[in-house]
């Protein structure tokens, strides 16, 4: 295997404590027709080597948006990114040239999509597709690569993977497809890697299935992991923290179960009070009044004001800072902040 | 698959049935070609008589054109009335007409596809309006104009090419007429290839190209134009035995010996024998250029099966 020697120019220490990737202060927005949508507003984030970092909102509040710019895929134009810094390593990704950042895609951060079938490419095999990621990063030859693709299919457990590897994306099921995403994004054995919505698109059953095969690679391959969802189950089991997005803004991070236990903003109080509980059967499902907001007028203040139920005339003014969190002793909690003005009351009234 | 051919090719038996019978008639009803033989002049009764018993002409027409198919499955494509055979005519027209397409389709592929994908790809700008603009002309100017104008721009005032082809079908001589054929055809080619690579340049799988770390050129020829191919090969297939009839105008602007000169010379003579021999080779190229169209496209497609 040449995984050893790839390792080593891969893998100079990182001082302890250090963050594989850091975001900070990212500021992304999109020129529109109708003026200027500004899609990621100051994200701050951060994933360690072995780390599970889920990324939570709805549809428009920048999670897929944040995880683009770090891929380097965003449509640029109509997006572009107006500041921040997106650290890999130390290294500012945002002032790398194309091609430095072209060698880091796939091999040193690789993704997951949604939707396996629209994401692999209809007419080519799976087997090319897997087979792709060595010809071009380590210039393996046809029958080296195939070999490979074999052998990753294997490992994402996809059964025959040997007669298999010949076939096309649509002969294959919804979960065998994402597992060739999966495969594909665990090819370089990549230091990190981002699902954005990686079981959305499968049944059930094939989510928890999917779920645990990329739980479980990641602790073997000791990658980091940021996992960008709308789905309160899918995370629960696999996170170690969590960062709720909503309108462009983080708005709450703390480890996972605290989050579950004792959310200390009102937008994932709500979240978290519409999941469906077999205990409240025949009672009506819980929803957040309103709409996300329209990403080109944000609401002045906290742009969660108008679907709050306590805000005060300082919501409605004031952007909300992302506060620490202390228990009612006035004891930080580590890695426990709120973006709200009340997180106070939210967290312990 | 194997099945799927066969299938096709029964299907082709009826098809050409009906159009070789269809040019039968419509050449008949261009008038008597007795007459037209003989021009401006009354023709000797007792000649006339005799020309018409030799080339069954008094026979009912669906007994003429049952002898004609029967000589034809023989490869007796019969004789003109000056007494050449028409298989001749066949075997000095066809090679230079193919020479020709040849030359037009070469010029159609490559730069149909790459100012395509040129345009498609900065969707927009100025390269973009440029081609739309470039190509939206040529369509919309007829063959002949183009065909003289540039006929006498590039052959005759700058002579930096040979005007006319005449009998010597050499590659030099038929690069101005290719362009000439080919020009229609391209602008469709350019237009069709632009709006697929719009349509596909932000396709999911493309993006996921790009995420696995393809250099840029990778990615659109082995991803995006591998997709966006798939309709343009359809047209170009179909247009391969457009070009070889089609080349009639060209032909004549040129001056080259080829399908469209005799077809011409047919009509206008009303030699059916010619006509209709050339019409049904001819319809054979169409058809089976439309089977390995069809062939191709699950080639090029995986999802689609044959049934």
């Amino acid at each position: 295997m040449t995984t050893v020697t790839e390792k080593a120019d891969s893998g100079e220490r990182l001082a302890p404590g250090t963050p594989l990737l850091e975001v900070r202060d990212l500021h992304v927005e999109f020129v529109t027709r109708d003026g200027i949508a500004k899609a990621v507003n100051g994200v701050n984030y951060s994933v360690a080597a072995g780390e599970t970092l889920a990324v939570l909102g709805e549809s428009g509040s920048g999670k897929s948006v944040t995880a683009q710019t770090i891929m380097g895929i965003l449509d640029m134009p109509p997006g572009r990114v107006t500041s921040g810094e997106i650290l890999f390593r130390g290294q500012d990704m945002l002032k790398m040239s194309n091609e430095e950042r072209r060698k880091i895609r796939g091999r040193k951060i690789a993704m997951i999509f949604q939707d396996a079938l629209s994401s692999l490419n209809p007419v080519l095999s799976v087997g090319y597709q897997l087979g792709e990621m060595f010809r071009v990063h380590q210039g393996a030859s046809r029958k080296e690569a195939k070999a490979k693709a074999i052998e990753l299919m294997d490992r994402v457990r996809i059964p025959a993977a040997a007669q298999r590897v010949n076939d096309y994306p649509h002969q294959f099921s919804g979960g065998m497809r994402q597992r060739i995403m999966i495969a594909m994004a665990l090819a370089l054995e990549p230091d990190l890697i981002i699902a954005d919505e990686p079981t959305t698109a499968l049944d059930v059953t094939v989510q928890a299935q999917v779920m645990d095969l990329l739980a479980e690679l990641q602790a073997e391959y000791n990658m980091g992991l940021i996992l960008i969802t709308h789905d309160l189950g899918v995370v629960a089991d696999v996170a170690d923290k969590i960062a709720v997005m909503y309108a462009g803004r983080i708005v709450e991070t703390a480890p996972v179960h605290e989050l579950y236990a004792s959310p200390a903003h009102p937008y994932t109080k709500g979240l978290l009070r519409s999941i469906p509980r077999l205990d409240q059967k025949g009672q009506d499902l819980y929803a957040i009044k309103g709409l996300p907001p329209n990403l080109l007028k944000v609401p002045a203040g906290c742009a969660f004001n108008p679907r709050c139920d306590i805000a005060t005339d300082l919501c409605r003014t004031e952007i909300p800072a992302l506060h620490q969190v202390a228990d009612k002793d006035g004891a930080e909690l580590a890695g426990r902040r709120s973006a709200c003005h009340l997180w106070k009351e939210t967290l312990h009234g | 698959m194997g099945r799927y051919v066969i299938r096709r090719l029964l299907q082709m038996i009826p098809v050409f049935i009906g159009t070789t019978f269809l040019i039968f008639v419509m050449v008949h009803a261009l008038g008597d070609p007795v007459n037209a033989l003989f021009g401006d002049r009354a023709p000797d009764p007792a000649v006339a008589e005799k020309i018409r018993e030799q080339y069954n002409l008094n026979d009912p027409l669906w007994l003429q054109y049952l002898k004609y198919m029967g000589k034809l499955f023989r490869w007796d494509f019969g004789t003109t009335f000056s007494g050449q055979s028409v298989t001749s005519l066949l075997a000095t027209a066809f090679p230079t007409t193919l020479k020709l397409t040849a030359v037009a389709f070469t010029i159609e592929v490559i730069f149909g596809i790459g100012l395509g994908l040129l345009s498609g790809l900065r969707r927009g700008r100025v390269a973009d309006n440029s081609v739309l603009i470039l190509t939206l002309v040529v369509i919309s100017i007829p063959t002949f104009v183009t065909g003289y104008v540039l006929q006498y721009l590039v052959g005759v005032k700058w002579g930096a090419a040979p005007a006319t082809v005449g009998d010597q079908v050499t590659l030099d001589r038929l690069i101005l007429p290719g362009v000439v054929l080919a020009s229609v055809s391209l602008a469709y080619v350019a237009r069709l290839t632009r709006t697929t690579v719009v349509e596909n340049v932000r396709a999911d799988y493309v993006r996921t190209a790009v995420a696995k770390g393809l250099p840029r050129r990778r990615v659109v020829v082995n991803h995006l134009l591998r997709n966006s191919l798939i309709p343009v090969v359809t047209f170009l297939g179909t247009d391969l035995g457009a070009l070889m009839g089609g080349a009639l105008v060209t032909e004549r602007i040129f001056n080259i010996h080829g399908v469209g000169y005799y077809l011409y010379q047919g009509i206008v003579r009303q030699n059916s024998n010619t006509v209709v021999g050339f019409v049904t080779i001819l319809v054979i190229i169409y058809l089976a250029a439309n089977l390995l169209v069809d062939l191709l496209y699950a080639v090029l497609d995986p999802r689609i099966r044959y049934a």
